[in-house]
């Protein structure tokens, strides 16, 4: 038996921390910022916590925020199971616990500098994204064009509307959106976000994309990619799975022989194109 | 390192005396099978049984324990089961499950639950003395074993060699009365017994070697046995349940009657039960019954294997063969399958 192995520590402790502010976006997602009672928490783009509400249970939510910003973070949760549902009766100064964070395949914050980055979500897939989204923009001398694009079920689920716009009036990104089902209060594009991809094939050469949303998009978004020649080596996935332990060992969120807590949630797709269980 | 002889009376004895001061867990008869439970009395330990219904991997992660408690206002506290037990009548096919264990727990991030029980645990394993019906431990190179337990046991005729492999068995081997130093003619009887088990617990024969597994696999991710099989399977986990290899658990809370405080549970889970893969929003990742079903398979045979660094995740013990109503689960008829159809 391993005597090396540190007992001193609970890899089960959640640390408490603390509701700053608390807000609804829309009908289903919450606005939550945070931080830990014990100190600040170090994190990069893409990791994620395990939110713990004694008495509800655990849920892995993926930090929203960018680690430029140093007090707390945020998350944006829907309101869609136990834990989240236990989040969103929460107010401004009530108490939770925290543990984390978790994944080693984090955004390529490092390696993308000097390129084009593109980020495509899929509705509440924006909330991972916006990590490095926004640390794009703390960082903008360090990367080429930045280009997001959104595609949203129907406009009601749309959220983050005034940070939405803010990015729309920017002029060193370049914002497009779109609503799979338009109706008259909305004046944008309509259709799926695979059709708002041709309209940036020329910036897509030296670029690298990021695409987070349901389980269903990938697989299209990536039939697209492929059609504009967008390489896998430059493609990354953000694919979260059930992860209950956040540490590698409950088994529930591995695609085949990949644990996602811990060789993800952000995947470079070369990485994962012989993973049957990833797409 | 000692070697020591002794009679099975001087055993008893030893055992008898252990019973008054320590926890001591040991194989009983259960009905016409056998279980490991506490041990009140030396006559009722069976180190001749054929193989346990479960294996002994429940008393290093219990079928649900509690990770923490809650009070009132949320605040938590890690809740760590210290107690020191002796675990009696391990065989070498469950004692190379929980060196696996092991490394899955300790690396990496340790998991400080499973690691202190593990610590405080003395492991007395003991040679298969009589062959379980299903048990295939010769093909997998686990029908003896090298190290992990503290004390190793061999019976040979009326006596037991024991040997002391750590310091924790050395010291309790000290206890053992009446024992002298085993001689070069019983150390080459209980080679004998080893090498007899090698060979004997063959129940089921595996066509190629343990090291072609994970080849064989790469090359049948898409093959028909996947879909033929899991036809009839229940997806009840009972493969899952008494495997002393599969650790994958759930972790939920449990509320008190103020529903304010309470415990933070971790309970045995089952890639094989359907709802495994699933989240929030209703998405299951792994839906499909063959999909699962193929899972287990590629993990005994190649993920955790690659994970952990060792030949193989099934460890040969029958017990899935048992327990399996359709009688689909046999690992060995599934590699052997995909060896004749795809070769090695």
């Amino acid at each position: 038996m391993s005597e090396c192995c540190d007992t001193k520590k609970d890899i089960f402790m959640p640390r408490p921390a603390t509701i700053n502010k608390a807000r609804m976006l829309n009908a289903t997602e919450l606005y939550v910022h945070l931080s830990l009672d014990d100190g600040p928490m170090d994190f990069q783009c893409g990791q994620f916590v395990e939110v713990s509400i004694a008495g509800i249970g655990e849920a892995p939510i993926t930090i929203s925020s960018s680690p430029t910003q140093k007090d707390g973070f945020e998350l944006i949760v829907r309101k869609i199971g136990n834990v989240t549902g236990a989040l969103h009766n929460m107010r401004t100064g009530d108490k939770l616990g925290i543990r984390g964070p978790f994944g080693k395949g984090c955004y390529p914050v490092e390696e993308a500098k000097g390129k084009n980055v593109v980020f495509i979500c899929g509705g509440i897939g924006l909330v991972p994204q916006r990590s490095f989204i926004n640390y794009v923009l703390d960082n903008r001398d360090d990367y080429g064009k930045l280009i997001v694009l959104l595609g949203t079920k129907c406009r009601p689920q749309r959220f983050l509307h005034s940070e939405l716009s803010g990015w729309q009036k920017r002029d060193d990104m370049v914002f497009m959106e779109s609503v799979d089902q338009g109706d008259d209060c909305w004046s944008g594009n309509v259709g799926v976000v695979t059709t708002l991809i041709p309209k940036i094939a020329g910036d897509l050469a030296n670029s690298m994309v990021f695409v987070c949303g349901p389980p269903v998009m990938y697989k299209f978004v990536l039939l697209s990619l492929r059609k504009e020649n967008v390489q896998p080596e430059n493609i990354y996935l953000n694919l979260e799975r059930k992860m209950k332990c956040g540490v590698g060992k409950c088994g529930h969120c591995q695609m085949n022989d990949k644990y996602v807590c811990i060789e993800g949630p952000v995947f470079r797709y070369s990485n994962v194109l012989k993973v049957p269980e990833a797409i | 390192m000692s070697l020591k002889k002794a009679s099975r009376k001087n055993f008893v004895n030893f055992i008898n005396e252990l019973i008054q001061t320590e926890n001591v867990i040991g194989v009983q008869a259960k009905g016409e099978r056998f279980d490991f439970a506490p041990l009140k009395s030396a006559e009722d330990l069976r180190l001749d049984y054929d193989v346990t219904l479960l294996p002994p991997k429940r008393f290093f992660q219990p079928t649900t324990e509690t990770l923490l408690t809650f009070g009132s206002e949320g605040q938590c506290q890690s809740e760590i089961d210290r107690g020191k037990f002796i675990l009696i009548g391990v065989h070498p096919y469950d004692m190379i499950a929980i060196n696996q264990l092991d490394k899955v727990f300790s690396e990496n991030y340790c998991d400080t639950h499973y690691v202190i029980r593990r610590q405080n645990a003395t492991i007395i394993a003991c040679d298969v003395v009589a062959a379980s019906k299903n048990v295939f431990a010769s093909s997998m190179g686990t029908a003896t074993v090298k190290d992990g337990f503290d004390i190793l046991l061999t019976e040979i005729g009326d006596d037991y060699i024991a040997e002391a492999a750590t310091e924790k068995g050395e010291s309790l081997l000290k206890k053992l009365k009446g024992a002298a130093n085993a001689d070069a003619k019983d150390l080459k009887q209980r080679q004998q017994v080893q090498e007899n088990n090698q060979k004997s617990l063959n129940k089921h024969i595996l066509k190629c070697s343990l090291k072609d597994i994970p080849k064989l696999l790469d090359k049948a991710y898409k093959h028909a046995v996947w879909e033929e099989k899991a036809k009839t399977c229940f997806s009840c986990g009972s493969c899952n349940t008494v495997c002393p290899t599969c650790y994958c658990f759930n972790v939920q809370d449990c509320l008190n009657w103020d529903l304010k405080s309470g415990q933070r549970m971790r309970n045995w889970d089952g890639c094989l039960l359907d709802g495994f893969t699933l989240v929030a929003g209703g998405h299951e990742f792994r839906k499909n019954r063959a999909d699962r079903f193929r899972h287990r398979l590629y993990r005994k045979g190649k993920y955790v294997p690659e994970k952990i660094g060792c030949e193989t995740a099934c460890v040969g013990c029958g017990r899935c063969v048992g327990a399996c109503l359709p009688d689909i689960a046999n690992p060995v008829n599934i590699y052997n399958r995909l060896v004749d159809d795809l070769g090695v």
